[in-house]
Parts: C-alpha cells; structure tokens; sequence
C-alpha cells in the first residue's frame, strides 16, 4: 500500500446532477402527495352510471361510434378541388393580363374551356344534385 | 380559533388561518361554471361573463363545455318539460361539489309559462339549488350577487362534523333521479326529496 486514501473522498462528477434529479422528483412528489391525502379524507369518491356514462350534451349516448358516412359527397369535393386549382391558375393570368402575348391568352381559354367543358358534362351526369 | 385573537394577531401583521379556511377561500375563488344557456337569460349571464361586468373578477370566467369540469350550473332561463331530464342528467355528470344557481323568474318557478302544459314549474322541484335569483331577466348585477351569495355560502361550509355539505358525506349520492316523459308530463312531477312543496311548508 504505497499510496495514502485521500482523506476527503472525490466527489464524483455526476454526483449535483444527482442532487438535482432527487430535489426534481420530491418537488414534484410532495404536493402530488398531499393533494392526493386531501382527497382520500375531504374528497369521497361517488362514482354513479350517469356520471361515468358517455357524454352527450345531457342526452344518453345511442348506437354505435362506428357510423358509415355517406360516400357521394366526394365527386362534389373532386369538382371543387379542379375548380380551386383552376382559380390559382387565373390569378396570374389576370395579374399579367395586359402584358400577355395572343398565343398565351389563347392557351389559357382554351384551359378555361376545357374545364368549363368538364363542368358541364359533370352536370349533365347529375353530379351535382344531391341524392 | 377566536375572532379576537385573530384580529388581535392581524393587528401585529401575523396571519392565522385554518385549513377549512384556506381551503374554502380557494374554492370560493375558482368557481367555474357549466357553458349552460336555456333561454333569455342565457344573454344575461354571458353579458356578465363579459368585459363590462366582468365575472372573472371572482374567478368564474372559465366556463366549461363539459359538466366533467364545472363546478356550478347556472340554470339560466325556462326549464322545458322536454329539456328537464337531461338538465338533470347533465348536473348528475358534474363532479362533487357541485353547485346551482336558478337563475330568472322560469327557473325558480316557471315564471310567465307557469301555467303552460310544457315549463317545468322550477328545477328546485329535482336537483337542490343554492340560490335562487328573481328577475324577468335578472340583471347582471343581480347574478353577481348570486355568485358572491354563492361564494358565502362555501365559505361558510365546514370540513368535518355533521354539518358537512353532502358532497363530504360519502354515504350520500351524488346522482338524482332523472325524470322521464310520462302520459301527463313528467314522471315523478318532482323529486320529494329535493323538493320542498310550498304548500306542505305552510301546511307544517
């Protein structure tokens, strides 16, 4: 044994980290544990089949959550959707409207006629009365 | 602990208080109320929400949508015989404790529709309530005062002994009967219980 044992002993290098993770925690556990003591004596559970019952705005709950959606409102939100992006479309062709060349302008109503096309013949099919 | 100590002790800036009290304080200060509107009375008490009148002063701004977190039920306008069981049904999902303030002329006896076929003559007739409020409609300074009524009232409410509010009595229920549509309205026309029939306090 030729070296001595140091008399105070290292601290190690994680040893705050430590410290700091206990005083977290109790800090943490303390009122959680006095909330809960206060509640087991000024707090009597009273649990009740209306109270634990599904909420529904005061009526009961009827039926299943599992309900099956009517599908037909899609060709309406595929309409819509050709018709949103057409509209991003004509934004710039109104902004550079007066600077276009004729060969541009006739590109784009000739766009804008192919959609109209497909509105009409959307129609025609009945896609857009509900039924 | 004696007042006059108490006073005594304030007097020298030392605070002595007791449990029962801090904890009525917090609870008196953090009332929140049922989003719960049934009638015309409704606009007044969402105009008492408002800046104007400003209920947040006494810590019920927070209305909540669901009965799981409010602790007080303004019944706020005329109680239909159709909407009366699930007014019951939604106080019977609050958590305890739980409060009502019948608020208006409809809700503390059917007021002008009194003698219709349809108002339920005051909900006081199946789930207990606290404080009743006249008015066609009751002003908002009115259901202020409800509320501050209200927050005495807790205050007021002790933690232990006989004298403890039913929501500290665990034997006691939580949940009261919900009416249901009968042949002549609806069946039971009041819970005996809850209600205290005018007419059976005259008589003794």
């Amino acid at each position: 044994m030729g070296k001595s044992l140091p008399i105070a002993p290292v601290e190690h290098p994680w040893a705050t980290i430590v410290v700091l993770l206990v005083a977290a925690i109790v800090f943490g556990a303390i009122p959680l544990s006095l909330a809960w003591l206060w509640a087991r004596f000024f707090s009597p559970p009273k649990p009740g089949i209306q109270k634990n019952a599904t909420y529904e705005c005061g009526l009961e709950a009827e039926g299943d959550a599992w309900l099956r959606l009517d599908v037909s409102y899609y060709l309406y939100a595929i309409v819509f959707l050709i018709f949103d992006v057409e509209a991003v479309f004509l934004l710039p062709f109104a902004a550079a409207f007066s600077g276009l060349s004729l060969a541009a302008c006739l590109a784009m109503l000739v766009f804008l006629l192919l959609l109209v096309e497909g509105l009409v013949w959307a129609c025609q099919k009945g896609v857009l009365t509900w039924a | 602990m004696d007042q006059n100590l108490k006073t005594e002790l304030s007097k020298h800036g030392i605070f002595a208080t007791s449990f029962e009290e801090l904890y009525n304080w917090g609870r008196k200060n953090s009332v929140w109320p049922l989003t719960f509107g049934l009638a015309c009375c409704a606009i007044e008490m969402i105009a008492t929400t408002m800046a104007r009148y400003d209920l947040a002063r006494f810590g019920a701004e927070v209305f909540r949508p669901s009965p799981r977190q409010a602790d007080l039920m303004i019944v706020s306008g005329t109680v239909t015989k159709k909407m009366a069981p699930q007014v019951v049904r939604l106080y019977n999902q609050m958590p305890e404790p739980k409060y009502v303030i019948a608020m208006g002329a409809c809700a503390i006896s059917g007021g002008p529709f009194r003698d219709g076929y349809n108002v339920l003559k005051g909900i006081d007739r199946f789930i207990p309530v606290d404080v009743h409020i006249p008015g066609c409609p009751p002003r908002p300074e009115a259901l202020i005062h409800a509320f501050m009524t209200l927050q005495d009232k807790i205050s007021a409410q002790h933690l232990t002994g006989e004298s403890r509010p039913r929501h500290l009595k665990a034997d006691l229920p939580s949940e009261f009967p919900v009416p249901a549509f009968g042949e002549h309205g609806l069946e039971p026309a009041q819970n005996d219980e809850v209600f205290l029939n005018p007419l059976k306090v005259i008589q003794g």
